[in-house]
């Protein structure tokens, strides 16, 4: 709460006090300390230093890209072959990207919409909202690789067996339901940490005026704080659907990591879901030179698409960060 | 208190305030539950592989990779199963990446999150911050891929020395995927998030404060270090956290940049070590998965996600505590955590 009400105050920043020094070339570090010297210097030099290895690795991967790239990699499936030209693209991964982001967060979105206005409106028994916060700490911190083994474990069991192929008694346990759920409990941390924010920078006093015309507990927050809080439950799944699309471990242990779309039993939607795939990420770890598959060129723009995504992606979530920082009550 | 303001009568049974609490208590409690579920049967699947190998789990001894291989052939139901591992060159693995990396980006970090808030020139200042943010969402495989690509061979064939290759040859292979690869791109890869939550913290320092500082005649670098810096601690620790959770759990990116050999890099080999080959807990995790199907392998697969797993339990618990006396006074960052 204090951090929500501080960070609204920078914004005004520039005033003239602290741009003074900043602008006039005047104050001269001359009569500094060295060791103050030393410091800025250092500031200096890591900061040049940083903008240029970011620069570098934005280029290179972009330039990479448009070399490898073309138009014909993005609606063909892989298929087998002796060369790179002759091994297709890759439309099913991109059509795994999305299935998969779409179930993660299609859970991870409600699931986390819900805990966060939990967290914020009631928190009743204060021991368990202890407990909840630190649930949503730990997911945040735990690896993905022990999350996709958890995942294992859960759906090679006969109860969720319906959700994978059942082959002879024996559940296979990787399909896209399986990978999509496993991802959602890496979004949810972040859907849950920005909605949260989103809400307690609402002041109190929005919710006492809805009160005071007779609206319920849950009226108020589904008229007034949720819609007032939507650019950070946009931004929260956006944020989500970023980390679900490049997680790769959980891919490659949970989605079969075939190349193809491979559907079970003949219910179209449902049979591919049941199934097995790959997305961006698995694709682009097979084809690197430790993967199965050593296709770099086609691994430079499988990368290209996804860094285009994740651009859009956190597009989108800068305008919407904007819109609610606008959005100032006081 | 809230309750006090809903004047309406409260029909008989829940009305819908009520149900509406339940629920979202009954959620909440879904989500709690899937973790501890997660805790107990990872735990449960680890137990016999720790069971047999004792506080040795954690030693040296043996080479780890034929230990694995017999754990696995062991799998086959006309022989015992075996579970003895020693696998201190993966925990090695781990501590020397993730520490290495956390040390050197929490340095640079700072010192850029410093620069990016207070001393960089307006234009720098606007292109950096949406760089940052695009850089911390990189997926690691792609991190992954230009180390492998790029960053690999360079080391190869540019700063490992033939007579150096030569000279361990019986032992282990320098092919460039290393310690120093692998450190590299850690680093890399988690200073944008450490930079993005230090800026976010230091920015939301009162700016009263430092002026008041400048006020008394204390200059830029000293004002902002001393009270800027001081006051963002929380923040400091928050990023801290995170960055290095993620650098615990990264399997991907390690996988494919560190050379997979359960090799343990010796310091006392001098400098060449920085340049020897070894694997972390989570990229064997990765680097197994398809011998899930033998029961003692799955077990001892399972045992190092519970390392995992305890060990990033333990990290927020630390930094939990470490920012308890911090922010007695000013939360700066505390939400970001």
């Amino acid at each position: 709460m204090s951090a929500g009400t501080i960070t609204a105050q920078p914004e005004p920043r520039p005033s003239p006090p602290a741009s003074g020094p900043r602008r006039s070339a005047v104050e001269s570090t001359a009569s500094w300390r060295l060791t103050d010297r030393l410091g800025l210097a250092i500031a200096w030099v890591l900061g040049l230093l940083f903008c240029a290895v970011c620069a570098a690795i934005v280029i290179f991967l972009f330039i990479q890209g448009i070399r490898y790239i073309r138009p014909e990699l993005l609606v063909t499936n892989p298929h087998v072959g002796f060369d790179q030209n002759e091994t297709g693209g890759f439309l099913a991964p991109m059509i795994g990207t999305f299935l998969v982001a779409a179930i993660a967060i299609a859970i991870a979105g409600p699931v986390g919409v819900g805990v966060a206005v939990w967290l914020s409106e009631y928190g009743r028994p204060v021991g368990l909202a202890r407990l909840v916060e630190s649930t949503v700490e730990m997911l945040a911190g735990a690896p993905s690789v022990v999350l996709a083994l958890f995942g294992i474990l859960l759906f090679e069991t006969h109860p969720l067996g319906f959700l994978s192929e059942i082959n002879g008694g024996v559940v296979f346990g990787k399909s896209f339901f399986a990978a999509g759920a496993m991802l959602s409990l890496v979004a949810l941390p972040l859907v849950v940490s920005t909605v949260r924010e989103g809400l307690q920078a609402i002041p109190n006093h929005v919710r006492e005026a809805s009160y005071a015309v007779g609206k319920t507990k849950i009226a108020t927050i589904r008229r007034v704080l949720l819609p007032a809080a939507r650019p950070s439950v946009i931004t929260g799944h956006m944020l989500g659907i970023g980390h679900v699309i490049g997680d790769t471990a959980i891919i490659v242990l949970l989605l079969g990591d075939t190349q193809t779309l491979q559907g079970v039993g003949h219910v179209p939607v449902w049979g591919t879901l049941r199934g097995t795939g790959s997305t961006l990420t698995s694709y682009i770890f097979d084809n690197a030179p430790t993967g199965d598959l050593n296709q770099p060129n086609k691994a430079y723009a499988a990368a290209f698409v996804l860094l285009a995504i994740i651009l859009v992606l956190n597009l989108i979530v800068d305008v919407f960060g904007r819109r609610s920082k606008e959005l100032l009550w006081s | 208190m809230d309750e006090e303001l809903l004047l309406e009568p409260v029909p008989e049974g829940l009305s819908q305030d009520q149900r509406a609490e339940l629920g979202l208590g009954a959620l909440v409690c879904g989500v709690v539950l899937i973790l501890l579920a997660m805790l107990a049967f990872i735990f449960r699947e680890a137990w016999s592989s720790f069971a047999h190998n004792g506080i040795s789990w954690f030693g040296p001894g043996g080479n780890v990779d034929s230990q694995i291989q017999a754990i696995f052939t062991s799998g086959d139901f006309k022989r015992a199963p075996q579970f003895l591992i020693h696998a201190w060159p993966l925990v090695w693995s781990t501590i020397l990446t993730t520490g290495a990396a956390v040390v050197i980006s929490f340095v640079s970090s700072l010192f850029v999150a410093v620069f990016m808030v207070e001393f960089a020139p307006a234009p720098i200042k606007r292109m950096l911050e949406p760089v940052i943010r695009l850089l911390a969402s990189v997926p690691s495989v792609i991190y992954g891929l230009v180390g492998v690509l790029v960053v690999v061979p360079f080391i190869g064939n540019h700063l490992i020395s033939t007579s150096d290759k030569a000279s361990v040859t019986p032992v282990i292979q320098l092919s460039g995927s290393s310690l120093l690869a692998a450190v590299a791109i850690l680093t890399i890869m988690i200073s944008p998030i450490m930079i993005a939550i230090f800026a976010e913290g230091l920015r939301s320092v009162p700016r009263g404060w430092l002026e008041g500082s400048l006020a008394l005649g204390v200059n830029r670098w000293r004002t902002f270090w001393n009270i800027a810096v001081r006051t963002a601690r929380p923040a400091l620790v928050a990023g801290t956290v995170l960055a290095t959770a993620r650098a615990l759990g990264e399997a991907v990116m390690l996988s494919m940049v560190s050379g997979s050999v359960g090799f343990a890099p010796n310091p006392a080999d001098g400098l060449i070590f920085v340049f020897e080959p070894s694997r972390g807990l989570a990229a064997t995790i990765l680097h197994n998965t398809d011998e899930l199907t033998s029961p003692p392998m799955k077990a001892t697969l399972f045992a190092i996600a519970a390392v995992l797993l305890f060990s990033s339990a333990m990290l927020s618990l630390a930094g939990w505590a470490a920012k308890q006396p911090m922010k007695r006074y000013f939360n700066v960052g505390g939400a970001a955590a």
